[in-house]
């Protein structure tokens, strides 16, 4: 072989060196081309959509700190089981509790509550007052006042105890009072404690009866106190979320809304324990009844009745003050229906025989001829089937969350209507399918997807895929609590203030009152009266 | 065992079936990690949640600890990137399939679909014990012990062996 063609050679080899050495570098463009197709594609559909949807971004909410504020004594009036919740918001929990949960999360490493309430923020209070009729819970209450195991560490002062709450209110190192008794106290302990110069906490349902509702907001008007009613969902950020894609119209025009409540479980239906050392002795059972339109003497009847209370129109109003209320604060949350012109109800107890007088079906309609809307609903104590809340437009559907009780706390999708005119064009280019949510938020999260896989929708509707994410869970109740003790300190209305909080009563009372008469209730905005 | 047997490299449809699985695989992984790398929600906490069998509780562990759980999310979204560029380009391709074998052994002890276990993630296809994850996995394995980088591939630049 002469020089040359030895040469050749070489170059020939090192030719062939070089092209089988590079022989995948090609596919790896074409990958990188396909990438940059895909990467172009999901950015369009995301801008196409988002472009409209996030017109408005909210800012995170602006953490105060709470440890140069003035300092305030609470006074709890009810320490049972939504009192001692509330009680923890505020930042106090029996020994027994913290004694659970933190071993709980010994336990289980993914048992958070022991870590969200002590990385709680301290909200510079004292409870100072605790009122309940019955021994053990006030006993629990002076134990949450004196228990080290808190965010801020040793409370500042401890509580005493009030066998009433006139008494409770008597005491002029209170600056404010949670209320958390049974609904038929509401009215008298909220006024009484607006004239005793107290802000207000008060669980939900706002009133028994709709006279009440009345009295309670003239009070608060007249006193200018501080009054929160007990909707924690106005703290839910999935809501805030709802409202800004609502009032941007992006559901087009909405005439009915489907709220529902589903429970399935003797709890759910209010069957709850009686105490074993509930009795005579250590029950004030007199006056617990007092406000009530039945009395009964105290015995086996009274106990079930002490403990149960939500089962009897003496004490409540069954589904309505206890779970339609959420959902329709939710829903006023979110598209500030306010207070309906017609309501009407229907329902019995269906499934509960055990001497209750509240339905345990129960289905309500709420008109608002001014606003093209019917509300609709409906509930059952017997059936855990996850309709969830829904918000229908003409344009596109909002589909919140299974659970009843802010079910929205789960997060919830948009779905465009195929027969929409807003999104006619998209739909028909195929940027939009109706078959796909075209929006989902998921709690924690800090922005929106709008191109999500099968799996993160899987998760987010189930509320789990951030809530580790960002290592810390905060409880809506605390930040309930927290919002009023900042409005107490600042002169600011509160998120579920007496304004909002009237609505909710008013239109609790109408559905409670036309399941009681058997009528279309009517609002009559003018003489604040119903017909 | 770190070179392909003679019989193979000079068998035409054997080798070239190799290269295109190893492309293949790299390719896959790629997007893979690149897809976990470009959205800034991916995390793995959500396939750890819905873990089973023995690994259940390691999975939880890594969840629970914020510091394990962005090691976790890291080694996913750079590993799977950075094996699939070393299988699709020939680069390292050795180390490239035992450590891909690795992840997607992992995934597959991570929630296998063995008898009795059920999970809230919706499945694909159908499978019994056997699933893709397990294939693929076997398929690095194979890849791992017939290398044809150092023939197609950017290997082929740092190899010394007889070339063809």
């Amino acid at each position: 072989m002469s020089d040359t063609s030895k040469e050749q050679n070489n170059t020939n080899l090192e030719r062939r060196d070089l092209l089988k050495g590079l022989a995948t570098v090609p596919i790896a463009g074409v990958f990188l081309v396909n990438l940059w197709r895909k990467m172009s594609r999901d950015r369009a559909k995301k801008a196409n959509l988002l472009s409209n949807l996030i017109q408005k971004k909210s800012a995170p909410a602006a953490i105060k700190s709470m440890a140069n504020s003035r300092h305030l004594n609470i006074g709890i009036i009810g320490y049972g089981g939504r009192g001692s919740h509330l009680v923890r918001g505020a930042g106090f929990a029996t020994k027994g509790w913290t004694d659970t949960v933190s071993e709980n999360a010994r336990k289980n490493k993914l048992d958070k509550q022991f870590e969200t309430f002590m990385t709680q923020e301290d909200l510079n209070c004292s409870l100072i007052g605790v009122c309940d009729l019955f021994d053990v819970n006030a006993e629990l209450g002076l134990n949450a006042s004196q228990n080290d195991v808190r965010p801020g560490g040793k409370p500042k002062a401890t509580a005493t105890r009030y066998r009433h709450y006139k008494d409770l209110l008597a005491d002029d190192d209170i600056d404010a009072v949670i209320i958390a008794t049974p609904d038929h106290w509401h009215s008298r302990i909220s006024i009484d404690a607006a004239k005793a110069g107290k802000h207000v906490y008060c669980e939900k349902g706002m009133t028994r009866t709709f006279d009440e509702a009345i009295d309670v907001y003239d009070a608060v008007k007249e006193t200018g106190i501080t009054f929160q009613l007990g909707h924690q969902n106005r703290q839910v950020e999935a809501n805030e979320k709802a409202k800004e894609i609502i009032d941007q119209g992006l559901l087009g025009p909405i005439n009915l809304v489907e709220i529902a409540t589903n429970r399935n479980s003797p709890w759910g239906a209010w069957v709850w324990g009686i105490h074993p050392e509930g009795n005579e002795k250590t029950i004030d059972w007199d006056t617990f009844q007092e406000p009530s339109p039945n009395k009964i003497p105290f015995g086996e009847e009274a106990l079930k009745r002490f403990f149960r209370w939500r089962c009897w129109y003496d004490y409540g109003t069954g589904l309505s003050g206890d779970l339609l209320s959420h959902d329709f604060d939710a829903i006023n949350q979110m598209m500030d229906i306010g207070i309906p012109k017609y309501a009407s109800s229907t329902g019995g107890v269906y499934f509960y025989k055990d001497g209750r007088d509240v339905p345990d079906v129960w289905n309500a309609t709420f008109e608002y001829p001014d606003k093209d809307l019917t509300l609709l609903y409906s509930a059952t104590l017997s059936s855990m089937n996850p309709r969830g809340n829904r918000i229908m437009g003409h344009d596109a559907s909002m589909q919140m969350g299974g659970q009843s009780g802010g079910g929205s706390i789960h997060g919830f999708v948009v779905t465009a209507d195929e027969q929409s005119t807003q999104y006619k064009e998209r739909l028909e280019s195929g940027m939009i399918n109706p078959n796909y949510p075209i929006y989902t938020y998921s709690p924690g999260s800090k922005d929106i997807d709008g191109v999500t896989s099968a799996t993160s929708r899987y998760f987010a509707n189930k509320g789990l895929l951030y809530t580790y994410r960002e290592g810390k869970r905060v409880d809506p109740t605390h930040l309930h609590i927290k919002d009023w003790l900042e409005s107490i300190r600042d002169g600011s209305m509160p998120r579920c203030n007496i304004d909002v909080a009237f609505h909710e009563a008013v239109a609790c009372a109408m559905a409670t009152e036309s399941y009681l008469t058997g009528r279309r209730i009517e609002w009559d905005p003018v003489n604040r009266k119903l017909i | 065992m770190s070179e392909l047997d003679s019989s193979i490299k000079n068998n035409q449809y054997q080798f070239y079936g190799l290269v295109v699985l190893r492309v293949l695989i790299g390719w896959h992984l790629l997007y893979e990690g690149i897809s976990k790398l470009i959205n800034p929600y991916w995390s793995s906490a959500a396939y750890l949640l819905d873990s089973k069998w023995i690994f259940s509780g390691l999975a939880k562990t890594i969840v629970s600890n914020p510091t394990l759980l962005t090691i976790s999310d890291y080694a996913n979204m750079y590993g799977l990137t950075l094996v699939g560029v070393s299988l699709l380009l020939g680069l390292f391709s050795r180390y490239g399939s035992i450590v891909g074998m690795g992840f997607v052994l992992s995934y597959y002890l991570f929630a296998p679909p063995l008898l009795g276990l059920e999970y809230g993630k919706p499945n694909e296809g159908s499978y019994l014990i056997v699933n893709k994850n397990l294939i693929e996995a076997c398929a690095l394995w194979v890849l791992y012990a017939f290398p044809t980088s150092q023939i197609i591939g950017l290997d082929r630049f740092f190899s010394n062996q007889e070339k063809n």
